[in-house]
């Protein structure tokens, strides 16, 4: 239902309940981290706290805790990141520790001297260590200091081209030059040898006088195809720490991580001991305690170069705990109470292989996933397969709100092998029921079933590469069109059976004499597929553009779960909807299709139907997700060219511009700023 | 034992189609299904001629225009491809009729009487009655006579009403007299775009008031199923409407003799939902949407809605709990609070009669503040409706389970099903205030210029706002997990499908119309 389900082993951890810790935590979060905190604590034989803001009241976290405490209303400015109500929910309830879980107050030093100053533990590391690692540059300075590799740079004035050469030399290509006043990847040049970087100079340095006024160039190396690869570590307030192996997180969209592994394909056992060893010594460096993740980018030649350090829990640290057997939160909390750690460097093994889907309510179609909100109407986990964790925090009838994070739940996989693990993930992604939020399972499914990444072939730039175009679902090979045709023509005929079976009357008894073969069209897309069916018990054999297809299935027609051995093979498919009308959508191969099946009489008579015209979407603006208005950037009867932007919309915490798809004069704005809206509210009518 | 769906026998044209008795069915049935190859052939012939006769302009004109020819509309009724053998038989029949009406021959007098005789025949054995209509209106020049078509008609739309279910399917226009027969009849829906409903058309309507109005906005499928409450669905298209209909029909028993049809059912009766013990918020000012709660009670989330897009503070439609038939009523608290005011009334107390007249259980959840006040209400009369659905409920000797879900106040608690009306099980969520009004208001009344106004209103909510009052006076038979309402309501409709109850003997009622 929610959170770790410990029907299969996760961590090997022994629970040592002598060892006093604390009596009371407050976990300073909400959904699935607080659930998951909770969790530990209560195997510890911890008591809990909870802290919830008022849209929250009934959440599981909630439930889960023996006490809560509201903080605030629904905004996380208000609540979740309110301190003065949390610092008054420790007093009341008198919590001797806190838990900040990951985002919120976990990196907060402010919030750590608070606690400090009250003589409540903070689960994390001390203030020093976040200050120090929450600064960009200066962590940087530490890392050099610490003999972690960060990656080779210049900034300066260069003043010819072969000392920009020379430069670029020392570092080794590839590198980038850009003017050091432009800001992000403006003006970039990628250099692979020595007559690239004398034109890269040349570009950059009369931009850098002209467009800046300023001379100083930046060279450095460039990453190409980098990974993102990151080390968990492990300390204690004693001066010992461990490196737990690592996370490839390569597999990001806008620079947030989707799908996460441990261990990674790429490294072999030096680079992630040389990894390892780096990132223990950057933690020992600021005396670091406690978990936490120091960052790397990997090169394709497996160099790797210190991004930044994260000192709190990682969402995406069950695969860690998966393959190591720690449980985390109880080493934190142990670690958080002075003991010392118990693990040597050499008891750390790398057990298997786990892999972590991170499931959103988001649509992956646009922009590889937007956020959607909307209540769980149907909700089901796929715990009742073996090696399967989903860590969530929410359950059938919970909101999705415009307030926080968008996250459904950490879908988790594991086994003896990476194949072992991907096979399960596949199963586990089509058992998942999810209804009443758009979700990201399609993307999800396409990504660990796409032989780039089966292959191990994977960068940061993973999901643009494979698809320039974006996101468009599952396409369908022949034979799969026909199995999932099929289906739907099984699954129509089923119902209609169904439908005549009728208890219990008191007129005429004898069971009516059933067809057994049919002609059928089923609609996909713009596609027209006629079909003759034939039933023999409860196996359909379809045949349907030049192919031969046979269904069989327990046919359950409540279930949303469509279990169905198509050709021979299992395949879990989903029944998202069915109307009277003969609309259905499955859910394939993770993609849900939209179908409709009609007998061949129906389909003939469908065909005189007139086409309605949808709605003329080129002259009006709809808000694309719920969301606030954060700016209206016209006003009626100006002029907006083609991509001008139009409003700014934001939900969970990102801001999304809404542009014009031609150019044309503003008619009608039916928006302004700090309204909420729904999706498909009209915001801007063009003329 | 499992047996057929009783086979629809339609007709079309201004007109009302009747099933055939499934008894005579029965037999000529097993008939047709030996000689079943023959009958196909005949069918096919038929077609083949009505197409030769001169019809395929006629009919290309109709596809033209976005609709079905009569004779199309029968056969998608009753599909060839239908599952059943015994369609076979109903869609031969039909299609002769249909084929007539389609060659045009019949004059409105000898229509109207064919129709007749398959109204009083479906009543004779007790078989549902669909009309599919397209009809211009009374033809001027048959004069009276065309008239007194029409009051055959009407008459048998109120001599069947009550005895088997009357529906009526608007595939075109439909001005002028014709209109009342679909009016008299259980069930209107409507096509988008092709169908209209009105006494008179456009061009009078500019004549006599001069208001400009097309046709569309004087009378089609919008203004009927979201404005006047004449209809009761609408439906995209020709194909969609028909196919719809087939669903519908599955609901309904075939006469006021039959019993609710129980259809086999995949999901379990004992099914708990979870997500029910959180779908009503903290806040009592909070709404939530009473259809969540309905869609997951009832069997596989399969509820069909009538008049959704009509007062839609109320929401009613039929679903099935374990298999069989039910009808839902519920107020809506996303809509203006869920209160009752006059549209709502009367929405909700036609269905609860036509549930009541077909032996079909009736369930109501409740979250109702009370009936809506103002000057508008009142001078529209919302004593006398408002009287109706609380006269429909009191009448009503069908199997009534009601389930508080929040706010039970005032006279409206009263009306909804109550215990007082004979409910027979009515249960309250842990989240239920039966209560004569809320908080704010009753002690703005009881301790009207008194201070610490919050202080009392804590006290009346500790006392009142609760189910505890109305369950030890024994007006709730039970406060339940909401999870568990699916579990026992589907364990009381067993047991009260042998339910008993009859009204004093009357001529008729007087429902306050």
């Amino acid at each position: 239902m929610c959170c770790a389900v410990h029907r299969n082993a996760q961590y090997s951890t022994v629970y040592n309940t002598s060892e006093k810790t604390f009596d009371k935590i407050l976990i300073a979060n909400r959904g699935e981290i607080a659930c998951r905190v909770i969790k530990t604590c209560k195997k510890m034989g911890i008591k809990t706290v909870a802290v919830h803001s008022d849209v929250d009241s009934s959440a599981v976290h909630v439930k889960m805790a023996d006490e809560a405490v509201c903080v605030g209303p629904a905004p996380t400015n208000k609540s979740y990141l309110n301190m003065d109500a949390i610092m008054d929910a420790i007093r009341a309830t008198g919590a001797q520790a806190v838990h900040p879980g990951y985002g919120f107050l976990s990196e907060n030093k402010e919030f750590a001297k608070r606690l400090a100053a009250e003589d409540v533990t903070f689960i994390g590391p001390d203030t020093h260590a976040i200050q120090a690692m929450g600064d960009k540059i200066e962590s940087k300075l530490i890392a050099k200091a610490a003999q972690v590799n960060t990656i080779p740079g210049f900034d300066g004035v260069v003043k010819t081209a072969e000392e920009a050469v020379k430069i670029a030399q020392d570092i080794g290509y590839p590198v980038m030059i850009k003017a050091s006043a432009g800001g992000g990847g403006k003006g970039m040049r990628i250099s692979w040898n020595d007559e690239e970087t004398r034109e890269g100079f040349r570009f950059s340095s009369q931009e850098a006088a002209s467009s800046f006024g300023d001379d100083r160039l930046l060279i450095e190396k460039y990453i190409d195809n980098p990974r993102h690869i990151e080390i968990q570590v492990l300390a204690d307030k004693h001066g010992n720490a461990l490196w737990l192996n690592e996370r490839e997180c390569s597999i990001q969209r806008r620079n947030q991580k989707v799908v996460e592994e441990a261990p990674s394909t790429f490294l072999d056992p030096t680079t992630r001991r040389a990894m390892g060893e780096q990132a223990v010594q950057l933690a020992k460096a600021v005396q670091y305690s406690s978990a936490g993740t120091v960052e790397f980018l990997v090169d394709s030649n497996r160099n790797f170069y210190f991004l930044e350090m994260n000192t709190r829990l990682q969402v995406e640290h069950p695969i860690t705990e998966c393959i190591t057997g720690l449980d985390l939160v109880e080493q934190m909390i142990r670690v958080a109470k002075g003991y010392q750690l118990k693990h040597k460097q050499e008891d750390i093994p790398i057990n298997g292989w786990a892999i972590e889907s991170r499931v959103y309510a988001e649509d992956p179609y646009k922009s590889f996933g937007l956020p959607s909100i909307g209540r769980l109407s149907q909700y089901q986990e796929p715990i009742n397969l073996s090696k399967v964790r989903v860590d969530s925090g929410i359950q059938e009838g919970s909101d999705i709100s415009i307030y926080y994070d968008p996250m459904i739940s950490k879908l988790v996989t594991y086994g003896a092998t990476r194949a072992e693990a991907l096979a399960r993930m596949e199963d586990a992604l089509d058992n998942y029921v999810i209804r009443g939020v758009t979700h990201n399972i399609p993307l999800l499914r396409e990504i660990i079933t796409h032989p780039r990444f089966i292959s191990g072939d994977i960068s940061t730039n993973f999901l643009p590469e494979v698809y320039p175009d974006g996101f468009k679902g599952h396409q369908l090979e022949a034979d799969k069109r026909r199995e999932l045709l099929a289906s739907a023509a099984a699954l129509y005929i089923t119902t209609q059976l169904r439908s005549q079976k009728v208890l219990g009357s008191l007129r005429v008894p004898s069971s009516p004499i059933e067809c057994n073969h049919w002609e059928l069209c089923v609609e996909l897309g713009e596609g027209h597929h006629s079909m003759e069916v034939t039933k023999s018990g409860n196996v359909y054999t379809v045949e349907v553009d030049g192919g031969k297809v046979e269904v069989s299935g327990q046919w359950n027609l409540a279930s949303p779960l469509l279990p169905l051995t198509i050709n021979g093979t299992d395949r879990m498919l989903q029944c998202l909807s069915r109307d009277a009308s003969g609309r259905i959508v499955l859910q394939y191969l993770g993609t849900s299709f939209k179908l409709r099946v009609l007998s061949k009489l129906a389909a003939e008579l469908n065909s005189y139907m007139p086409e309605k015209v949808p709605e003329d979407t080129s002259s009006i603006l709809r808000s694309p997700m719920p969301g606030t208005v954060v700016a209206v950037s016209v006003k009626p009867g100006d002029t907006v060219a083609e991509g001008q932007e139009i409003c700014v919309i934001e939900a969970m915490k990102m801001q999304n511009s809404l542009t014009a798809v031609r150019q044309a004069k503003v008619k009608n704005v039916h928006c302004k700023p700090g309204e909420t809206v729904g999706e498909g509210d009209l915001l801007v009518e063009l003329e | 034992a499992v047996r057929a769906r009783p086979p629809l026998a339609p007709v079309k044209h201004g007109a009302v189609a009747a099933a055939v008795p499934q008894t005579n069915l029965r037999r000529d049935c097993r008939w047709y299904s030996v000689s079943h190859l023959s009958v196909k052939e005949r069918i096919d012939k038929k077609r083949t001629a009505a197409l030769v006769g001169g019809g395929q302009k006629r009919i290309d004109a109709q596809h033209k225009r976005g609709k079905l020819t009569a004779r199309e509309r029968v056969e998608l009724l009753l599909d060839p491809e239908s599952f059943v053998e015994s369609d076979m038989f109903v869609e031969h029949r039909c299609s002769d009729f249909g084929m007539e009406q389609d060659s045009n021959k019949v004059t409105g007098r000898t229509h109207a009487s064919d129709l007749c005789n398959i109204m009083d025949q479906a009543m004779t054995v007790g078989a549902p009655v669909i009309g599919l209509n397209d009809s211009g209106g009374a033809r001027i020049q048959e004069g009276v006579e065309s008239l007194a078509g029409y009051a055959d008609i009407f008459l048998r739309n109120v001599l069947a009403s009550g005895v088997v279910p009357q529906i009526s399917l608007i595939m075109g226009p439909c001005a002028g007299g014709a209109v009342y027969s679909p009016a008299l009849t259980d069930f209107t829906f409507m096509v988008k775009d092709t169908s209209y409903l009105f006494i008179t058309g456009p061009d009078v309507v500019k004549s006599v008031t001069n208001e400009d109005v097309t046709q569309e906005e004087l009378g089609g499928a919008k203004t009927h199923t979201t404005v006047s409450g004449v209809a009761h669905h609408a439906f995209e298209n020709d194909v969609e409407a028909l196919l719809n209909m087939r669903e519908f029909f599955n609901f309904l028993p075939l006469s006021n003799q039959d019993p609710a049809p129980i259809r086999e059912s995949h999901d379990p009766s004992d099914r708990l939902v979870p997500s029910l013990d959180t779908i009503v918020p903290f806040e009592t000012t909070k709404a939530y949407d009473m259809l969540d709660i309905i869609q997951t009670i009832v069997d596989e989330r399969d509820f069909f809605e009538i008049m959704p897009n009509y007062a839609k503070n109320i929401v009613v439609g039929f679903a099935r709990m374990n298999g069989r038939t039910v009808g839902i009523v519920g107020n809506q608290p996303k809509v203006a609070s869920g209160c009752l005011d006059i549209n709502s009334s009367v929405k909700g107390a036609r269905f609860v009669r036509f549930c009541d007249a077909f032996n079909i259980p009736i369930i109501t959840f409740v979250d109702v503040p009370g009936f809506l006040p103002g000057t508008a209400q009142e001078y529209g009369g919302i004593i006398r409706h408002g009287a109706k659905l609380l006269y429909a409920f009191a009448e009503a000797t069908v199997p009534k389970i009601t389930v508080i879900t929040r706010k039970a106040y005032g006279g409206a608690y009263d009306v909804m099903s109550s215990k007082h009306l004979r409910g027979d099980v009515n249960y309250a969520w842990p989240s239920a205030e039966v209560a004569v009004m809320g908080a704010k208001g009753a002690v703005q009344i009881i301790f009207r210029g008194k201070e610490n106004q919050a202080e009392a209103e804590a006290e009346y909510v500790e006392k009142f706002a609760n189910p505890f009052p109305a369950a030890v006076r024994g007006f709730v038979d039970d406060i339940i997990e909401p999870s568990t309402t699916r579990k026992k309501i589907c364990r009381d409709l067993e047991v009260l499908a042998s339910k008993k109850q009859v009204n004093p003997w009357k001529k008729h009622a007087n429902i306050p119309l």
